[in-house]
C-alpha cells in the first residue's frame, strides 16, 4: 500500500511538472506584451521596462520558468515599489493585473467553488443512489426504460441549458427560489443555502442519472452473485441480505465514480459559476483568461490538475478499501 | 472495403460487407435510433440550408433592426414573444435586433461542423498514435503512454478556455475552435486503440500474416485497421455529443465563436442578460443544442449496442460508464485497462 501511494505521488509530480511546462509554454508564446498589460494603457516605455524587469520577465523562459517552480518549492521574493513583497512557499506568483499573490486569490476563492461542488455531489448521491437502489430492488422494464431514457437526457442537457431554464422557471416565473449568490457559510448558513440550491440542482440533475443508473447496475450485479445465493439459502432475510451484505460491494463503484467526478467538476463549475454569476475558481478563471494575465492561469490550470489527478488516486485507494478483492500494486 | 473514417452518424464496419449491411439494418428496426437519425439528416439540411432559409425569410443574420427594439426598456424586442412577426418567424435579438431565425440556422452549420471536424481530429490522432504504440518500439509506446497520462490529467475545458484566448483573434475561430477540442480529446480513443490492437495482435490471422512476410504498415493497414473500426466508430459515436456540448460551452464563455458569427452557444453568451425580459431568445438555442446532443447520443448508444455488444452488456453490468461522463475522462481510462488486461 505505501509502496502503491509512493509510486502514484511521484506519477502525480510528474504529471502536474509536464502540465506546467506545457501552460507555461503557451501563453509564453501568447501575443501582447505581459509587462505593457501589468503596467497599464498610458506607461511610458521606460516604466514598462521598470516593470519588466521588477516582475523578472527581462530573463530568458526556461529561467522564468524554473523561478516559478523555485517559488513553488520554497516562496520567491518580488521588488514591489518601495520594499520586498515575500511570497511564501507554495507561491504561483503575483497577478500582473492587481498585484495580488496569486495563491492568495486562489484561497479565497476556493471556498465558493468547493460548497457548489460537495453540495452538489451530496445531493446528487441522494438522488442518484436512491433512485438506483429503488429500481434495483423493484425490477421492472418501465424502471429501468424510464432511467436509459433520464440518464440519456441528463448526458444531453450541458449545465448551462438546464441551469437557464430553471433560472427562467423558479427564479423570474415562479419566484419559488431566490436568484442565486454567494454567501460565506461562516457568515448566514441559511442563506448560503438558499442562494446555492439553484446551482446545486442544476448539476445534480445532470450528474443523478449517471448515478442512478451505475448503482441499479452493480446492485443487479451483486444480488445475482454467488455469495449473495448463498447467503439467502442460509435463510438470511431479504432486507439483511441488501443493506448488511449487497450495499457495501454495490456501492464501490459508485464512490470511485464520485471521486473521479468531484475531480473533474471544476469544468463544469467554470460554466455554471459564469451562469450563475457566482464569484468562485470558474469566474476567476475567465475574467484573467480575458486580461491575459498568465500568472493567475498557469495557478489556475495547475490547482485544477492537482485536484483531477489526486482524485484518480483517491479513486484507486477507495476502490482498494471498499473492495478487497482488488489488490494495489 | 476500405476502411472509412467515421465521419457521420452512419455506421459502417469494414468487416464483411454483409456484417456492415447487417448492422445498418439492424440500426434501422430500432425506433429510437431511428427517430434519432430523423433529428440528425434534418439538422443537416438546415445547416447545409441555412443560407437559403434565411433568404427565404428575407432576411440575413448580421443586419441590425434598431427600429424593432424597444429602446426605453433596454433595448428588448417589441412585440410578443420577443418580436416575432412575419418579417421575423422567431423574432430578433435583444439589444441588436439581428435576426433569431437566420442567426439560429447559422448556428447550426457552426454547431455541427465543429462537432463532427473535432471528432474527427480526436479519431484520427488517436487511432495513428494508438496503433504507433501498440506496433512501436517500447520506447514509442512509453511516451505515447506518458503523454495520453498527462492530456487525461488535463483539465480540458479549462486548458481550451486559456487556448482560445491566446490564439489572435484574426485567427478563424470556427477552425480553431475545432482544433482546439481536436487536439485536446483524443486521449481516450488511443488508449482504446492501443488496447484493441494489443490483442488483435495476438490473433492467429495477424500471425500468418506476419509469416507471410507482410510489413508492420501493411498489417496495420490490412489486418487491424478494419478490425479496429467497429470500437473505434463506437468511441467516435460518444465524443461526437461531448463535442458539440464543448463549442457550445466555450462560445457560452465568449471564447469560442463570436459575434457576428452566431452558434448556439454563442446565442446564450447573452442569455444571462436577458432571461428575464426576452425567456424566448435564450429557450430556442437550448431546446436546439438539446435536441440535438440528445439525437447524437441516442444514436451512438444504438451503435455501441449493435456494434459492441460486449461492451453493451458491460455497461449494462456497470464497471465504467462513459457515455454520461462529460469529459473523455478516467472512466474511459479503466475501460481501456480492461480491454488490454
Amino acid at each position: 500500500m505505501t509502496r502503491f501511494l509512493l509510486r502514484k505521488a511521484l506519477g502525480m509530480l510528474g504529471v502536474l511538472l509536464a502540465l506546467s511546462l506545457v501552460i507555461y509554454a503557451v501563453f509564453y508564446i501568447a501575443p501582447g506584451d505581459p509587462a505593457q498589460l501589468a503596467c497599464g494603457e498610458k506607461c511610458s516605455p521606460a516604466q514598462v521596462l521598470q516593470v519588466r524587469e521588477r516582475l523578472g520577465l527581462d530573463a530568458p523562459v526556461y529561467l522564468q520558468y524554473a523561478h516559478f517552480l523555485q517559488g513553488l518549492v520554497a516562496g520567491r521574493d518580488f521588488s514591489a515599489g518601495t520594499g520586498l513583497l515575500h511570497c511564501p512557499a507554495p507561491c504561483l506568483g503575483v497577478s500582473y493585473r492587481s498585484g495580488e499573490q496569486v495563491t492568495d486569490m486562489i484561497t479565497a476563492r476556493l471556498p465558493v467553488t468547493a460548497s457548489l461542488a460537495l453540495g452538489a455531489m451530496v445531493l446528487w448521491l441522494v438522488l442518484g443512489v436512491g433512485t438506483g437502489l429503488l429500481s434495483a430492488l423493484r425490477r421492472g422494464r418501465l424502471s429501468e426504460r424510464l432511467l436509459t431514457g433520464l440518464t440519456l437526457a441528463g448526458s444531453s442537457v450541458p449545465v448551462f441549458v438546464i441551469g437557464l431554464v430553471l433560472l427562467i422557471v423558479l427564479c423570474a416565473q415562479l419566484q419559488w427560489l431566490p436568484f442565486p449568490s454567494y454567501v460565506p457559510l461562516t457568515e448566514d448558513p441559511q442563506q448560503w443555502f438558499w442562494g446555492l440550491l439553484l446551482p446545486w440542482v442544476s448539476l445534480a440533475l445532470i450528474e443523478s442519472a449517471k448515478y442512478a443508473r451505475l448503482t441499479r447496475a452493480s446492485m443487479l450485479e451483486i444480488l445475482a452473485d454467488d455469495h449473495i445465493r448463498t447467503f439467502r439459502a442460509y435463510g438470511v432475510s431479504e432486507r439483511q441480505l441488501v443493506t448488511r451484505h449487497a450495499l457495501r460491494g454495490a456501492l464501490t463503484p459508485v464512490i470511485a465514480l464520485t471521486a473521479i467526478d468531484l475531480g473533474t467538476m471544476f469544468g463544469s463549475a467554470v460554466l455554471t459559476e459564469t451562469l450563475f454569476g457566482l464569484p468562485g475558481l470558474g469566474k476567476l478563471l475567465v475574467t484573467s483568461v480575458g486580461l491575459i494575465d498568465l500568472p493567475t492561469v498557469v495557478g489556475l490550470v495547475l490547482v485544477t490538475g492537482f485536484f483531477v489527478v489526486l482524485a484518480n488516486v483517491i479513486a484507486d485507494v477507495l476502490y482498494a478499501v471498499t473492495d478487497r478483492r482488488v489488490v494495489l500494486t | 472495403m476500405a476502411p472509412q473514417k467515421p465521419t457521420t452518424g452512419e455506421a459502417r464496419t469494414a468487416s464483411p460487407a454483409a456484417g456492415g449491411r447487417q448492422v445498418w439494418r439492424r440500426l434501422l428496426a430500432r425506433r429510437a435510433a431511428r427517430t434519432a437519425g430523423l433529428v440528425i439528416v434534418l439538422l443537416t439540411l438546415i445547416a447545409v440550408a441555412a443560407p437559403l432559409l434565411s433568404a427565404l425569410e428575407g432576411q440575413d443574420p448580421t443586419s441590425y433592426h434598431n427600429d424593432l427594439l424597444d429602446s426605453a426598456a433596454g433595448g428588448v424586442p417589441t412585440g410578443t414573444l420577443g418580436g416575432v412577426s412575419a418579417e421575423h418567424w422567431l423574432g430578433v435579438e435583444p439589444g441588436t435586433g439581428r435576426d433569431v431565425f437566420s442567426r439560429l440556422v447559422h448556428g447550426a452549420q457552426i454547431s455541427l461542423l465543429v462537432a463532427v471536424g473535432a471528432t474527427f481530429v480526436q479519431v484520427t490522432i488517436g487511432v495513428l498514435l494508438g496503433l504507433a504504440a501498440a506496433l512501436g518500439s517500447r520506447l514509442l509506446d512509453q511516451l505515447i503512454g506518458n503523454t495520453t497520462e498527462v492530456m487525461l490529467a488535463l483539465p480540458s475545458l479549462v486548458f481550451a478556455i486559456s487556448l482560445m484566448a491566446v490564439v489572435p483573434s484574426d485567427f478563424p475561430r470556427p477552425l480553431l475552435l475545432t482544433l482546439v477540442i481536436g487536439l485536446l480529446g483524443w486521449a481516450g480513443t488511443s488508449r482504446v486503440v492501443r488496447a484493441q490492437t494489443l490483442s488483435l495482435r495476438q490473433l492467429d490471422y495477424v500471425a500468418a500474416a506476419r509469416l507471410g512476410g507482410a510489413s508492420r504498415w501493411r498489417i496495420a493497414r490490412r489486418e487491424l485497421l478494419p478490425s479496429l473500426a467497429a470500437p473505434v466508430i463506437t468511441y467516435a459515436m460518444v465524443l461526437l455529443p461531448t463535442n458539440v456540448i464543448s463549442e457550445a460551452g466555450l462560445s457560452f464563455l465568449g471564447v469560442g465563436v463570436k459575434p457576428p458569427t452566431s452558434s448556439w452557444g454563442q446565442m446564450l453568451s447573452g442569455a444571462t442578460t436577458w432571461f428575464r425580459a426576452d425567456p424566448m431568445y435564450v429557450l430556442l438555442p437550448s431546446a436546439l443544442l438539446f435536441a440535438t446532443v440528445l439525437a447524437f447520443t441516442v444514436l451512438g448508444d444504438a451503435v455501441r449496442t449493435e456494434l459492441d455488444p460486449r461492451a453493451a452488456s458491460r455497461l449494462r453490468v456497470g464497471t465504467a460508464d462513459d457515455t454520461a461522463a462529460g469529459t473523455t475522462g478516467p472512466a474511459t481510462e479503466r475501460t481501456a485497462e480492461e480491454a488490454s488486461a
